[in-house]
C-alpha cells in the first residue's frame, strides 16, 4: 500500500517544482530540479544550497532540498527540512504530507497520522492526505492486529522505507498531467486552500496517481496485504483470503510429514536423525546450550529399551510461508515411562525442510 | 462504569463489617479494564470510534499484553480506512485465533453487561467455619471466578474475575480429557512463580481433585490448579486450558492474598445456582441431622447411630455392612462416649442437589479411647432424610 503513498509524495514534489519554472528568477532551482531528476543529487544539492544562501526562506528550494535529502537516505535531515517548512508555511499541505511519508517509512505511524491530520486541517478537501491517512490507519490497524496475533513481521518496515525511496523518483517523470495541483501551492505568500480551487483539478491528479499503483503491488510479498487495491472497497477481502489459504493447504502435508518423520526417528531411537529435525536456532528449554540440550536428548533417547511416540489430532497453522505452528496430542510410551501431552511445535521451513524452532508441552 | 461503581459500593459496605483481617483486596483494576474494553467493543458496533480508541489506548498503556484489546484497537483503526466486514477484521489472521478472541470478547461483554451479583449468595456455601475467611466459587459457563468473604458464617460477595477453563468444557472424568472438574475442592498447596514454568504465570494453587466423590466414581487425572497466565499475554481464551482454572496474573495475585492453603474451599460448577428458600430449609435439616448423629453416637445406641448411614455408604473399601459390624464391636466396650463437633463447614455439591460435603473438628472421648481429628462426611438426601454416604479423615 505504500507504493501509492510514495507516488503521492513524488507527485507533490514534482508538482511544486514544475511551478518553479513559471517563476522568472528561479532558474537556479529549476536547474537543481533537473539535476535531481537525473539522479545527480550532489550537484543538485550544491545548486540548491547556493540558491538558499541568498534566499534562505524560499519554500520551493527548501522543498527540493528535502526531496534530495530523502533520496540520499538522510531521512532525519529531510524530516528536519519538511518540519521547518510546516512551521514557516503551515498553510501548505505538501510538506506535511511528505513528512508523513517519511515518518511512515520509519514506522512512526502516530507522527505520520498527526502530520496528515494537519495537512487536512489546512486543506480539508486535500484528497491525497485523506487517502494517505486511510493507509496510515490501515497500517496502524495491522500493527495492532500483529500484536494481538503475535505475528512477527519485524522486517517489513525497512522494506517499506526502501520502496518509498525508489518509487519517489522513478514515478516522477511521468507526472506531466499533475500540474493542476500546483496552482494551489505556488502562491506561497497568500496560499489558496485547495477547497477554493475548482473541484475538478483536485480530483484528477489523485485518479491519475491511483491508477499505476495497482501494478507494483503484486510484486511485494508481505507489505501489501488485502487492502492494496485502492478504489473498490466492498468485496475485496474475500479473494485475498482465498489466496492466502491456498498455499497453506498445500504445505500443511509437508509440515505434517516432517512431524511424523520426527516422531518416527524418536521411536526408532535414532538420535542423529531425531536431532536433524531441530533448526540450528532451536530455542532450547531453559535456554541451555545446544550441546547440553543435545546431550540430554541423546541420553533420553538411548536409555529406554523401547520408545513409541504416537501423534494424533495434529493441526497446522501458518504464520507465513515459512513459519508454521503444529499442535497435536503426543502419546509417549517407553520402557520406563508413559505420558500423554498436548504439544506445540513452532516450525520453520529451511532449505526445503520443515524444522523445529520451538517445542513445548502444555498444562 | 455501572459495574465498577458497584464494586466500589461493595467495598464501602465491607469496610464497615470486616471481621477477618487482610481485606485490602479490591480488584477494581481488572474490572475497570474489562469495562473499558467492553465499551470500546460496543463503540465499534456503534461507530463511535474516537472515544473508543482513547479508551483502548489507555487500557493498553496499563497492559500492552492484552491481546484482545489490541485486536479491538486494530478494528477501531481499520474502520477509518475501510468498512469492517467482521469482528477482528485482520486481513490474514488465522481463523481459529480470531474465533478464540471472539469467544473472549463475547464472555467479557456478557460479564460487563450482566449486573454483578452483590446481593445474591451462591447455593453452595451453606456454612463456612470461622477459620475460612474466604470461599471461591467458579462458574465455567460464565468464565468467572467469584470471591466471597465469610461474614459470621455467611458469604458476602467481594469480587469476580474472568477465567479460562478446560478446552473441552467441564465435568472432568479422566486424565487427559482436557475438562475442568465439577465439585467441592480445597486449595492443597501454593507454588511460587520461581518453581513454575512460564505457562503457569505468577503462581499456582493445586486443588484437591480428585476428591472422595470423584474417586467413588473412578474419576482420575491430577494437576488441576488455579494458576496465572504466561508472560506474553494478559489473558487466554475462555476455553483453552487442559482443565485448570486460569486467571490473569494480577488477578491471581489478588486472589492469592486471601487463599489459605488447606482451608479455602474452591467450588466449581458449570451452572451457577443461587440460594433460595428450599436451600435454606435443606441446610437446616442437614445441620439438625448432623447434631442428631452426634447425639446418637454419644448415647451408645448403635442402631440409632447406624440409621444415619445410607445403605450405599462407603469409606474407601469399607461398605455399610462391615462398617456397622465394626461400630457395634467397638461400642460394646464403651461405658461412656462424649463427642463434640466444632469448626463445622457445609458445602452443597454443585450439579448434585442432594449432596453436601461436611467438615468438622471431632473431639471424641470415651472410657477407653480419646482422639481429636478433622473429619469429612458426604451427606446425601434420600427422600427427605439426610444420610451419610462417605466418612473419613479430612
Amino acid at each position: 500500500m505504500f507504493n501509492r503513498f510514495c507516488q503521492y509524495a513524488a507527485l507533490c514534489g514534482g508538482a511544486l517544482l514544475l511551478c518553479c519554472s513559471l517563476s522568472a528568477r528561479a532558474d537556479e532551482v529549476q536547474d537543481a530540479n533537473k539535476l535531481f531528476k537525473q539522479g545527480q543529487y550532489d550537484q543538485a544539492m550544491a545548486k540548491v544550497d547556493s540558491f538558499l544562501a541568498g534566499k534562505p526562506k524560499d519554500a520551493q528550494a527548501r522543498f527540493l532540498k528535502g526531496l534530495i535529502l530523502t533520496e540520499q537516505g538522510k531521512t532525519g535531515d529531510a524530516i528536519h527540512i519538511f518540519t521547518s517548512l510546516t512551521e514557516d508555511y503551515p498553510e501548505l499541505p505538501e510538506p506535511y504530507n511528505n513528512l508523513a511519508v517519511l515518518y511512515a517509512g520509519q514506522g512512526q505511524y502516530d507522527k505520520a497520522r498527526v502530520a496528515l491530520e494537519m495537512a487536512i486541517r489546512t486543506h480539508p478537501s486535500y484528497a491525497t492526505a485523506h487517502e494517505n491517512l486511510g493507509d496510515i490507519y490501515a497500517k496502524m490497524a495491522s500493527q495492532a492486529y500483529d500484536r494481538a496475533l503475535q505475528l512477527d513481521r519485524s522486517n517489513t518496515s525497512t522494506k517499506t522505507k526502501l520502496a518509498l525511496i525508489k518509487e519517489l523518483f522513478s514515478s516522477d517523470h511521468s507526472r506531466a498531467g499533475t500540474h493542476n495541483v500546483a496552482t494551489g501551492t505556488v502562491n506561497v505568500a497568500k496560499p489558496q486552500p485547495a477547497a477554493e480551487t475548482p473541484a475538478a483539478p483536485v480530483v484528477t491528479p489523485v485518479a491519475v496517481a491511483a491508477a499505476p499503483v495497482v501494478e507494483p503491488v503484486p510484486a511485494k510479498p508481505v507489505a501489501a496485504p488485502a487492502p492494496a487495491p485502492a478504489k473498490p472497497v466492498a468485496a475485496e477481502p474475500a479473494p485475498a483470503k482465498v489466496a492466502a489459504a491456498k498455499p497453506a493447504a498445500t504445505n500443511s502435508a509437508d509440515v505434517l510429514k516432517s512431524v511424523h518423520d520426527w516422531a518416527a526417528a524418536w521411536s526408532a531411537k535414532n538420535v542423529k536423525k531425531y536431532l536433524s529435525f531441530y533448526a540450528p536456532d532451536f530455542d532450547t528449554p531453559g535456554n541451555e546450550s545446544r550441546s547440553a540440550w543435545e546431550a540430554v536428548r541423546h541420553d533420553r533417547l538411548s536409555k529406554p529399551k523401547y520408545i513409541h511416540v504416537k501423534i494424533s489430532d495434529a493441526s497446522v497453522k501458518f504464520t507465513d510461508d515459512t513459519h508454521a505452528t503444529v499442535t497435536f496430542r503426543q502419546e509417549y510410551r517407553a520402557s520406563h515411562l508413559s505420558s500423554s501431552a498436548s504439544k506445540t511445535l513452532l516450525m520453520v521451513k529451511s532449505g526445503g525442510k520443515w524444522l523445529i524452532l520451538k517445542e513445548h508441552a502444555k498444562d | 462504569m455501572r459495574r465498577a461503581s458497584f464494586a466500589l459500593l461493595s467495598a464501602a459496605l465491607f469496610s464497615q463489617t470486616v471481621l477477618a483481617g487482610d481485606l485490602n483486596v479490591m480488584p477494581d483494576e481488572s474490572r475497570k479494564m474489562e469495562a473499558l474494553l467492553a465499551k470500546s467493543m460496543l463503540a465499534v458496533a456503534n461507530s463511535h470510534l474516537d472515544l473508543a480508541l482513547n479508551d483502548v489506548d489507555s487500557l493498553l498503556k496499563i497492559n500492552p499484553n492484552f491481546k484482545l484489546a489490541q485486536l479491538v484497537k486494530g478494528d477501531l483503526l481499520l474502520a477509518r480506512s475501510k468498512p469492517l466486514t467482521s469482528f477482528g477484521d485482520a486481513p490474514d489472521a488465522p481463523q481459529s485465533r480470531v474465533a478464540d478472541f471472539r469467544d473472549e470478547a463475547r464472555v467479557r461483554l456478557q460479564r460487563y453487561q450482566e449486573q454483578q451479583p452483590i446481593s445474591l449468595e451462591p447455593r453452595y456455601l451453606w456454612k463456612m467455619n470461622a477459620s475460612q475467611h474466604y470461599a471461591i466459587v467458579v462458574d465455567t459457563s460464565k468464565s468467572t471466578l467469584y470471591l466471597y468473604q465469610n461474614v459470621n458464617g455467611e458469604p458476602r460477595y467481594v469480587a469476580d474475575y474472568y477465567i479460562t477453563s478446560g478446552k473441552k468444557g467441564a465435568a472432568k472424568v479422566s486424565e487427559g480429557d482436557q475438562k475442568t472438574p465439577i465439585g467441592v475442592y480445597f486449595v492443597k498447596s501454593s507454588l511460587p512463580k520461581r518453581e513454575l514454568a512460564d505457562l503457569y504465570g505468577d503462581g499456582a494453587y493445586p486443588l484437591s481433585y480428585p476428591n472422595e466423590w470423584d474417586r467413588r466414581f473412578g474419576r482420575n487425572g491430577h494437576g488441576i490448579w488455579l494458576h496465572g497466565t504466561p508472560s506474553n499475554t494478559y489473558s487466554r481464551p475462555p476455553r483453552a486450558s487442559n482443565g485448570c482454572v486460569v486467571l490473569a496474573n494480577d488477578d491471581l495475585l489478588d486472589v492469592g492474598k486471601i487463599i489459605q492453603v488447606g482451608i479455602t474451599p474452591v467450588i466449581i460448577t458449570d451452572n451457577m445456582h443461587w440460594s433460595d428458600a428450599q436451600d435454606k430449609s435443606d441446610r437446616a435439616a442437614l445441620l439438625q441431622s448432623l447434631e442428631q448423629w452426634r447425639k446418637d453416637w454419644a448415647s451408645r445406641d448403635t442402631d440409632a447411630y447406624l440409621r444415619h448411614y445410607a445403605p450405599d455408604f462407603a469409606s474407601g473399601k469399607t461398605r455399610f455392612a462391615s462398617w456397622a459390624q465394626q461400630k457395634k464391636l467397638v461400642n460394646a466396650h464403651k461405658s461412656w462416649i462424649k463427642v463434640n463437633l466444632s469448626d463445622i463447614s457445609v458445602f452443597a455439591y454443585p450439579d448434585q442437589p442432594n449432596l453436601a460435603v461436611v467438615d468438622f473438628e471431632q473431639d471424641y472421648d470415651s472410657n477407653n479411647l480419646s482422639n481429636r481429628m478433622k473429619k469429612r462426611q458426604y451427606w446425601i438426601k434420600h427422600g427427605d432424610r439426610w444420610q451419610i454416604i462417605y466418612e473419613g479423615a479430612a
